[in-house]
């Protein structure tokens, strides 16, 4: 999130590797079954874990009985909340969101009360998963329950249900007196906002609502724990960042970092979602208890009921123009629900509502609410969506209320290099230009309509993140290449090192091998998120093949009796270079590796880096959609993801990003969302309910991989996993009320909603 | 409670298990056989991650009862490779990257090859309607359907 210098080396024109498709080191153990996740480990004595969930929105919880469940054969081991100890109220960053202690602990294992339906309550290790279920059903929880609120808007009221009656609202001058549900106020604003209204020839204010939507990876949370009685540790797990894991259950279960040792299974799917912690501390502590392995895997259902979607949100957004086309103020606010602990994504949803823009005069408040939901998780480009989908649509209005194409509108308002972003940065090269340009003359854009049809634009931004990645890569006997990283794979990016790898090594990549290292067996590396692996990871991997060539060609001078100066890295090959060019004929990296031993030892290159320069990633989307007159359904017919990678490192993850992404967008904007009963409980908590999109729901998605290089990495990547998710929404929007005349302003637009916005604009004449 | 021996074959292979009423056939596969190539995402039949092809014809494992599976022939993604050779559709999956994370990889490539079996030349409406029970969060579907595509029009070459 920082100023990207303007300046910077143009990466190599001339790329072997980088860029091409090859198979990814993974793929052959995907495609046949042999891949292990979360759910796919055991050990000899393995317990069965499971946890006791609240039933209730909203509950003290006046005691716990869990005598009779102990005394029922097979039952080794429960936890409650007297098993954690309590955690002081403090913040410390975890990738794009930050945690409290305080509250991760209350959210491992309720405390003084249950927050939501499916907050765990207590855990129990058995011998076997039916009398697991059996002594839950035997653990007596004294509730008291209170009142629940469920929805934001209802929260922020004076009478509402307060869930911690601890919170006073942080970031009001003068502070409140009383507590209230509002965690957070924030504000960002530049220029003048009223001088740039008064200048605007036309002004459009809109409200929106969003609902929130679930991960949905497919894959639910699972982990295996084994503590022995010196309280060493061995923890297999499910998740985007194994050394978050250890950072997390070392605090909470107050153990020594170096007594866990966590091991990254593959991942089924995260988005963001598998970066915090839910079963981990339990097992391990039931583990600790026991003293045997004990296993936990979540049902779909406890997914959805007790681990982090997205916020939903109440926005308010305010656009003026001038007759020229010229955005002269906008301004908005966002309320997000943060879930039943503060720390929803409404920060970064402010700082990227009007990033796609140069906008002189502009301010954004943010509230961060709590309710009895469960607790917001990261959801890729966290915040974003949300926010940039509500001005997204404001934008296209305005666009057709100036009688405007609305990407020449974009044009004439677009972030480019020199643009202040609103929450204070300049940006560096960027590709929102080049990605509306792209648009333009896409065939897609310029496509025949039908009947019932209607094309939306929409463009997103998204920060990236960079942050401490690790690589260590080691030089084979052989001249086979080892590299180990240490963020978790979670979509092709082990292939993305490896031709990084051997693109700087000058090798094939065939002779590279990925591995996800364990917590002992490579120094701290950040989480999987912020679209930071491939860059920041990337970066650690090509620093660390750069090491490992000072020694080869430190190993070459040795045999020659020459400087290590006078020795060149060329293609693979050590050479001699200046006066002694030609000298002798070149050393393979094989050659060298196999004369390691007699040449000083064993070759490695090492490197532990805190990646800077991460580069913003835009895109922008085009959709048509067609909706039936009579149902509302909403069709998707023609998808295109335009967006800036840097740099593709394997195109065909890259697309995979865009499209899924894209998916994910159709899945938010047409269908996903958490319904919730009266009694405050989840009423759709399973795949047939919650609609994801599936196979015949979407057409084929076309994408275009806009190449702008982010000068701070070495091959130019930006990181491209989060971008996508964000114009979706918007675009589908406004394909919509191009299709049907009006428009409407809150997600998601299933059926019923459109049917009745097209009636409703019926009955006004429309 | 009694548990009940079952045989069946499994991959072409004989097996012999013991198990109780409530165990579903994905239960015995990955917890008795120690095939966890079949997935558990949902336990409802919602999301085809469990798919196995249950005497010619393909199910959801985790909406089987073990003890039903008593006489049968069930083929799991673990025996789709022939040997050394990859599945058509291994292959094109790994060629078109039409994985992210893999989870859903077993149950569609299971599903894809009923669908080839049945119907050796289907259109992309037909591919995407038959996978249309098998979730997949992470790739769009887009690289899935042009690799089912192109294994068919490969097999009906060969």
């Amino acid at each position: 999130m920082n100023d990207i210098p303007l300046a910077g080396t143009a990466p190599k024109a001339e790329l072997k590797w980088v860029g091409t498709r090859g198979p990814r080191p993974d793929g052959l153990d995907k495609v046949t079954g042999r891949a292990r996740y979360g759910a796919d480990f055991r050990l000899p004595g393995m317990l069965v874990g499971r946890v006791l969930r609240s039933p209730h929105a909203h509950a003290r919880i006046r005691g716990i009985d869990i005598s009779k469940a102990a005394a029922l054969p097979g039952v080794k081991a429960i936890v409650t909340r007297d098993d954690f100890r309590d955690m002081p109220s403090e913040f410390v960053p975890a990738g794009e969101m930050m945690v409290n202690y305080r509250d991760i602990v209350r959210n491992v294992m309720a405390r003084e009360k249950a927050l939501y339906e499916g907050h765990p309550v207590a855990a129990v290790a058995a011998t076997s998963a039916s009398i697991a279920r059996e002594a839950l059903s035997l653990i007596k929880v004294d509730y008291e329950v209170l009142p629940h609120v469920i929805d934001a808007a209802e929260a922020m009221r004076a009478d509402a249900p307060l869930l911690d009656e601890t919170m006073i609202t942080a970031g009001v001058d003068p502070a409140p007196t009383k507590p209230s549900n509002v965690a957070k106020r924030m504000e960002f604003s530049t220029g003048d906002l009223k001088a740039g209204f008064a200048q605007a020839d036309f002004v459009i204010e809109r409200s929106f609502a969003t609902k929130p939507v679930h991960q949905g990876y497919l894959e639910p949370h699972a982990c295996l724990a084994s503590v022995n009685e010196a309280g060493q540790a061995e923890l297999w797990c499910t998740t985007q960042g194994h050394f978050v894991v250890r950072t997390h259950c070392a605090k909470l279960l107050d153990m020594e970092m170096s007594q866990i040792r966590v091991i990254a299974t593959e991942i089924g799917g995260g988005f963001g979602g598998k970066t915090v912690v839910y079963l981990e501390p339990l097992a391990l502590a039931l583990s600790s208890k026991s003293k045997r392995p004990v296993k936990m895997v979540m049902t779909r259902e406890e997914v959805f009921l007790s681990t982090g979607p997205t916020s939903g949100a109440h926005m308010k957004v305010k656009i003026g123009v001038r007759k020229d086309g010229k955005i002269t103020a906008a301004e908005a606010e966002l309320i997000y629900e943060a879930g039943a602990f503060q720390g929803s994504p409404v920060g970064p949803g402010c700082m990227c509502a009007f990033a796609p823009y140069e906008i002189e005069n502009a301010r954004v408040i943010g509230y961060d609410v709590i309710s009895n939901r469960p607790k917001v998780a990261a959801y890729r480009a966290p915040g974003a969506p949300i926010s940039e989908y509500a001005v997204e649509c404001v934008i296209d209005e305005l666009a057709q209320k100036l009688g405007l194409d609305p990407v020449e509108f974009r044009l004439k308002n677009g972030a480019k290099a020199g643009t202040r972003a609103l929450y204070g940065p300049k940006f560096g090269p960027i590709g929102l230009v080049a990605t509306l340009e792209a648009a333009k003359n896409h065939p897609h854009y310029s496509a025949p309509l039908g009947p019932n049809q209607g094309r939306g634009v929409a463009s997103g931004f998204w920060f990236n993140i960079g942050g401490e990645s690790c690589a260590s890569l080691h030089i084979n006997e052989d001249g086979s290449v080892t590299l180990m990283i240490g963020t978790p794979d979670i979509g092709g990016s082990r292939a993305s090192m490896a031709l990084m790898a051997a693109e700087t090594l000058g090798i094939d990549v065939a002779h590279v091998r990925t591995l996800i290292a364990d917590t002992d067996s490579i120094g701290y590396t950040f989480l999987t998120g912020g679209s930071r692996a491939t860059f920041a990871t990337g970066m650690a991997t090509v620093d660390a093949a750069k090491a490992a060539i000072r020694q080869l060609c430190a190993r070459a001078a040795k045999i020659w009796e020459i400087s290590e100066d006078a020795v060149v890295w060329e293609d693979g090959h050590a050479k001699p270079a200046g006066q002694n060019a030609a000298t002798f004929p070149p050393m393979s990296l094989a050659e060298l590796a196999g004369k390691a031993g007699k040449t000083g030892g064993p070759i490695s290159g090492h490197a532990e880096i805190n990646a800077q320069g991460a580069g913003p990633s835009f895109g922008t989307h085009i959709v048509d959609v067609e909706v039936d007159k009579e149902t509302g359904r909403v069709d998707i017919k023609r998808y295109t993801v335009i967006q800036d990678a840097g740099k593709a490192v394997h195109p065909g993850y890259v697309e995979g990003q865009f499209q899924g992404g894209a998916a994910q967008g159709v899945g938010w904007a047409l269908n996903e969302e958490y319904v919730y009963g009266a009694d405050g409980k989840l009423q759709n908590a399973g795949f047939l309910d919650y609609r994801m999109p599936v196979t015949s729901d979407l057409p084929m998605i076309d994408t275009v991989i806009v190449e702008i290089p982010n000068p701070a990495h070495p091959f130019g990547v930006r990181g491209v996993g989060e971008t996508p998710i964000v114009p979706p929404m918007a675009a589908i929007a406004n394909a919509i009320s191009r299709a049907i005349g009006t428009r409407l302003c809150e997600l998601p637009m299933s059926p019923p909603k459109v049917l009745k916005a097209m009636q409703a604009h019926k009955a006004n004449g429309g | 409670m009694s548990k009940r021996h079952v045989s069946a074959v499994v991959n072409g292979d004989p097996v012999e298990f013991l198990c109780t009423p409530e165990q579903t056939l994905l239960d015995v596969l990955r917890d008795d056989l120690d095939l966890t190539g079949s997935k558990e995402c949902c336990s409802s039949g919602d999301c085809g991650a469990c798919s196995v092809i249950l005497d010619g014809r393909l199910v959801c494992s985790c909406l089987v009862l073990s003890a039903e599976a008593e006489g049968k022939r069930i083929e799991t993604i673990e025996g789709m490779a022939k040997g050394e050779e990859l599945h058509p559709l291994q292959r094109r999956f790994l060629e078109h990257a039409a994985l992210q994370c893999g989870i859903c990889t077993p149950g569609i490539l299971i599903a894809a090859k009923a669908l080839l079996e049945r119907e050796p030349d289907p259109s992309e409406t037909e591919v995407r309607f038959w996978l249309a029970g098998n979730l997949c969060r992470c790739t769009g579907y887009d690289k899935i359907v042009r690799a089912v595509l192109d294994t068919a029009a490969e097999m009906r070459r060969s």
